[in-house]
């Protein structure tokens, strides 16, 4: 249900008249280009090591915090 | 196992045949909102580029084309906060589907879309959507994941600017 009134009209109609509608027909197949696009850029999933690396460092951060004077030392 | 199912395991098949199965559908709500066809096909390829990245998180018993039209909006809605920033007025198609009205001349028109322009993008959304597409409201709804009185305030909220901006401007709708 639409709250129709005066107010809500005129400015609809102004709006149709400024912007006239588009054309909302696709006129080509788009999956060549997704296809090519999936081979130039394959999708990267993060393996199950890098989590459990990622992890054990975040765990050894947490136990030895001073470790991370350590790093910055070095850096 | 499911198309659904098949997709999330990666089948790149099942996503093929997902793909044709939407591509026209989110191409035609893009273009409604952005009114760009070319930059509206790139954003359809970049809609599917991330629903195949994603496609582990995908519950295969949820709504796929729900979930297609909410990434695709929030990619439209990114587009026009990066033309504004850029200043860009909207685009106006060359081949229009419906005749202009000949009572409304070319500088009206510009002061209309000049206002339109102004409002905030989330307001320029629901008023695209629902003003000149003609959209129901629980579909913009949807497609945004906001709650439907929301849609409504915002539509009821760009009426009452874009209103008191013509006023200003002394623009007679």
């Amino acid at each position: 249900m639409r709250p129709k009134n005066q107010d809500y009209e005129e400015i609809q109609r102004a709006l149709k008249d400024a912007f006239p509608s588009v054309d909302t027909e696709l006129h080509r197949d788009l999956w060549p280009p997704m296809l090519r696009r999936l081979e130039e850029q394959p999708v990267r999933e993060v393996p199950w090591y890098d989590w459990a690396l990622a992890a054990a460092l975040a765990g050894i951060a947490i136990l030895f915090p001073k470790i991370a004077l350590l790093f910055a030392y070095h850096l | 196992m499911s198309l659904r199912e098949r997709f999330k395991e990666g089948d790149l098949d099942a996503f093929e045949v997902l793909f044709r199965q939407f591509q026209g559908r989110i191409y035609g709500w893009i273009v409604r909102i952005i009114r760009d066809p070319g930059m509206a096909e790139d954003l359809t390829l970049e809609t599917f580029w991330r629903i195949y990245r994603a496609r582990g998180r995908f519950d295969p018993s949820a709504d796929f084309g729900g979930w297609a039209y909410r990434i695709a909006t929030n990619l439209a809605l990114s587009h026009l906060r990066r033309r504004r920033e850029q200043e860009l007025p909207p685009d106006v198609p060359e081949k229009a589907t419906r005749a202009l009205d000949p009572a409304l001349e070319g500088e009206k028109r510009d002061e209309i879309r000049r206002a339109f322009s102004r409002l905030p993008v989330k307001l320029q959304l629901a008023a695209t959507l629902a003003l000149i597409e003609e959209r129901p409201y629980e579909e913009i709804a949807d497609a945004l994941g906001i709650p439907l009185g929301t849609v409504k305030s915002r539509v009821s909220r760009a009426v009452r600017v874009l209103r008191k901006q013509l006023h200003w401007m002394r623009v007679q709708t």
